[in-house]
């Protein structure tokens, strides 16, 4: 039995198919990378897995069981964390509270989730901010509460939405040390990620789609020489 | 730690002044005074807190007040069994519409609880049979003294600020807050958007079905247009809310006490002032003002909102460093 799959999930926005038909399945323990050109459905995808949106079609399974008529809030308890693309902090209130109201997800008083909080807070290295206003921190800082929020909520599976995309060189390498530290500590990942060393260096395996459909799967070496792969991001004219 | 006694101080304050002042004036404008403390707080849980604006607490204030008022008209009990039910009644009431309006979200819910105000105070107008109509409900008032009355609206302010500050210091606060901030990053969190949402407007109308049935038991007489109005009681509610400053544990009681005597300096043309010059110098133009001032408190109210977002967008409890600063000189410790 995998662990975590999907199978032939499809999601229709009216007459638009942003999702047609994907598959995969990932291995506990792993970094499985899922990538694509703009626009091609990844993050429909993480919607679907995490309760936002209703497949029109298809399954989630998680451990074996259906997951995809869940509501989100319910996935987030089941065990699967997800970062958003387009951060969500929860503005005015500081980050140790962020933090907090994401820790009460497993325990029920404040002095537990303030534990809970700071923990997570360290592993995931924002002690320096902790009391600052999440609206006040700066894009780096909000991508990394976004993990550190859904730390919190101890995943087994995290779903991590580019939480690269607009850091730095060493921001970045800060990203990918947190990202491994993670998963050495136990938990699953699905990554999607634009920058290509980030993502050809941290994935175990790599799930390419296009206009929501699969076109590649294998390790990140297979999948950069995948033909298809090459036509997807470069053009056809490069290939 | 000095701050942490100042709530202690205007406690104590508050237990004395009916002892102090016997004034039955100044002692009905401190129940009003209560009373408005109540359901600012119950309003600031769910818009302040939880984000969910409510432009219609009327309804919840009037289906506590009816549910004491319709309890001792028709079954002839003390109108106090209505305090029992009075919160009971307006869960009622915002139970059934929270299940279905919170899908809505933003204005759409905003505009929902003005719908809800206004539905029920045309029902009660209408259901004459039942509730009289326009010809209102009278009832005995208990007390002749305002002190039992006063008493009584001081320990419903108190336990409604207290259960507050105990909430909001815990997972359902945090939650609330949560929902405040960024509903899908709540939903995220693993919290339950549309339950702690319930959870919120509970609290809000049970508290200010609490503060309608005292209303009831106070006054004596409700009729729709008193208890279902929605300048009197539900923009009064917001402007409660604002004055004081949205999601501050004292915020509603700083602003009940200044609209109260906004309201009252209004309704009373500023303590009779423009009476009295109107009477002395005779002038029909005076006169003329004095009534435009009377009766056009809405605009009065207006008119203070707008000025206290423009320079207080957080309230005087939640700016309170802000006017420390530019009005006292005094300058916090950084
Ligand atoms: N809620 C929605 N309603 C309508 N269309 C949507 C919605 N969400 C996504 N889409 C459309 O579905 C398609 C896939 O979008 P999606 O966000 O999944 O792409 P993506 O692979 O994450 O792209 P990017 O790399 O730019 O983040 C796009 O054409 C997008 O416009
Ligand atoms: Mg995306």
């Amino acid at each position: 039995m995998a662990y975590f799959k999907v199978e032939s999930l499809v999601k229709y926005f009216g007459g638009l198919a942003a999702v047609n038909g994907v598959s995969f399945e990932v291995a506990k323990g792993e970094i499985f990378g899922l990538i694509g050109p703009n626009g091609s459905g990844k993050t429909t995808t993480f919607n679907m897995i995490s309760g936002y949106h209703r497949p029109t079609s298809g399954r989630v399974i998680f451990k074996g069981r259906e997951i995809h008529h869940l509501k989100t809030y319910k996935i987030c308890k089941l065990g699967i964390g997800r970062t958003f693309q387009v951060v969500k902090p929860l503005g005015r209130m500081s980050v140790l509270d962020n933090v907090i109201a994401a820790a009460f997800s497993r325990v029920n008083t404040m002095a537990e989730a303030r534990e809970l909080a700071q923990k997570s807070i360290e592993f995931c290295g924002l002690s320096h901010v902790r009391d600052v206003l999440a609206k006040s921190l700066p894009i780096a800082g909000r991508k990394r509460l976004e993990i550190t929020r859904a730390m919190a909520t101890q995943p087994e599976l995290l779903l991590l939405d580019e939480t690269a995309a607009g850091l730095n060189p060493t921001e970045l390498i800060e990203a990918i040390d947190l990202i491994k530290k993670i998963r050495d500590n136990g938990t699953t990942i699905v990554i999607i990620e634009h920058i290509m060393h980030v993502i050809m260096t941290i994935s175990d395996r790599i799930h390419a789609i296009n206009f929501g459909q699969t076109i590649a799967e294998g390790t990140p070496v297979e999948v950069a020489r995948n033909q298809a792969v090459i036509e997807a991001y470069l053009g056809t004219d490069y290939a | 730690m000095k701050k942490r006694l100042y709530p202690l101080i205007l406690l104590a304050v508050l237990a004395g002044f009916p002892l102090v002042v016997e004034d039955n004036y100044y002692q009905h404008l401190m129940i009003l005074f209560l009373m408005w403390v109540v359901i600012g707080s119950a309003w600031n849980m769910i818009a302040g807190y939880t984000g969910q604006v409510s432009f219609g607490d009327a309804a919840f204030f009037g289906s506590g007040a009816y549910a004491a008022g319709l309890l001792a008209h028709h079954l002839h009990v003390s109108a106090w069994w209505g305090m029992a039910i009075g919160g009971l009644a307006a869960l009622a009431v915002g139970f059934p519409f929270g299940w279905i309006c919170f899908r809505l979200r933003g204005a759409y819910f905003a505009l929902a609880t003005l719908a809800l105000n206004e539905v029920l105070r045309h029902g009660t107008t209408i259901a004459e049979s039942f509730t009289r109509g326009m010809l209102g409900i009278m009832i005995m008032p208990t007390f002749v003294s305002k002190v039992p009355y006063y008493y009584i609206a001081l320990g419903m302010a108190v336990v409604s600020v207290l259960s507050v500050r105990l909430l909001i210091r815990s997972k359902p606060g945090y939650y609330f807050v949560s929902i405040r901030e960024d509903q899908d990053a709540a939903e995220s969190l693993g919290i339950d958007t549309h339950f702690y949402k319930m959870l919120s407007l509970a609290f809000a109308a049970f508290w200010t079905g609490m503060a309608g049935s005292l209303y009831m038991n106070y006054m004596g007489f409700i009729d729709p247009h008193v208890v279902f109005s929605l300048h009197d009681i539900s923009i009064m509610a917001i402007l409660v809310g604002i004055v004081g400053g949205v999601g501050t544990v004292y915020g509603p009681t700083v602003g009940a006490f200044i609209m109260v005597a906004v309201q009252e300096m209004f309704r009373s043309g500023f303590f009779g002032l423009f009476k009295f010059l109107a009477e002395t110098t005779g002038s029909e133009s005076v006169r003329a003002l004095a009534d435009v001032l009377t009766k056009g408190h809405v605009l009065g109210f207006g008119l203070l909102v707008v000025l206290v977002i423009l320079v207080l967008p957080n309230g005087i409890v939640g700016d309170w460093d802000k006017i420390k600063k530019k009005v006292f000189r005094i300058h916090s410790p950084a």
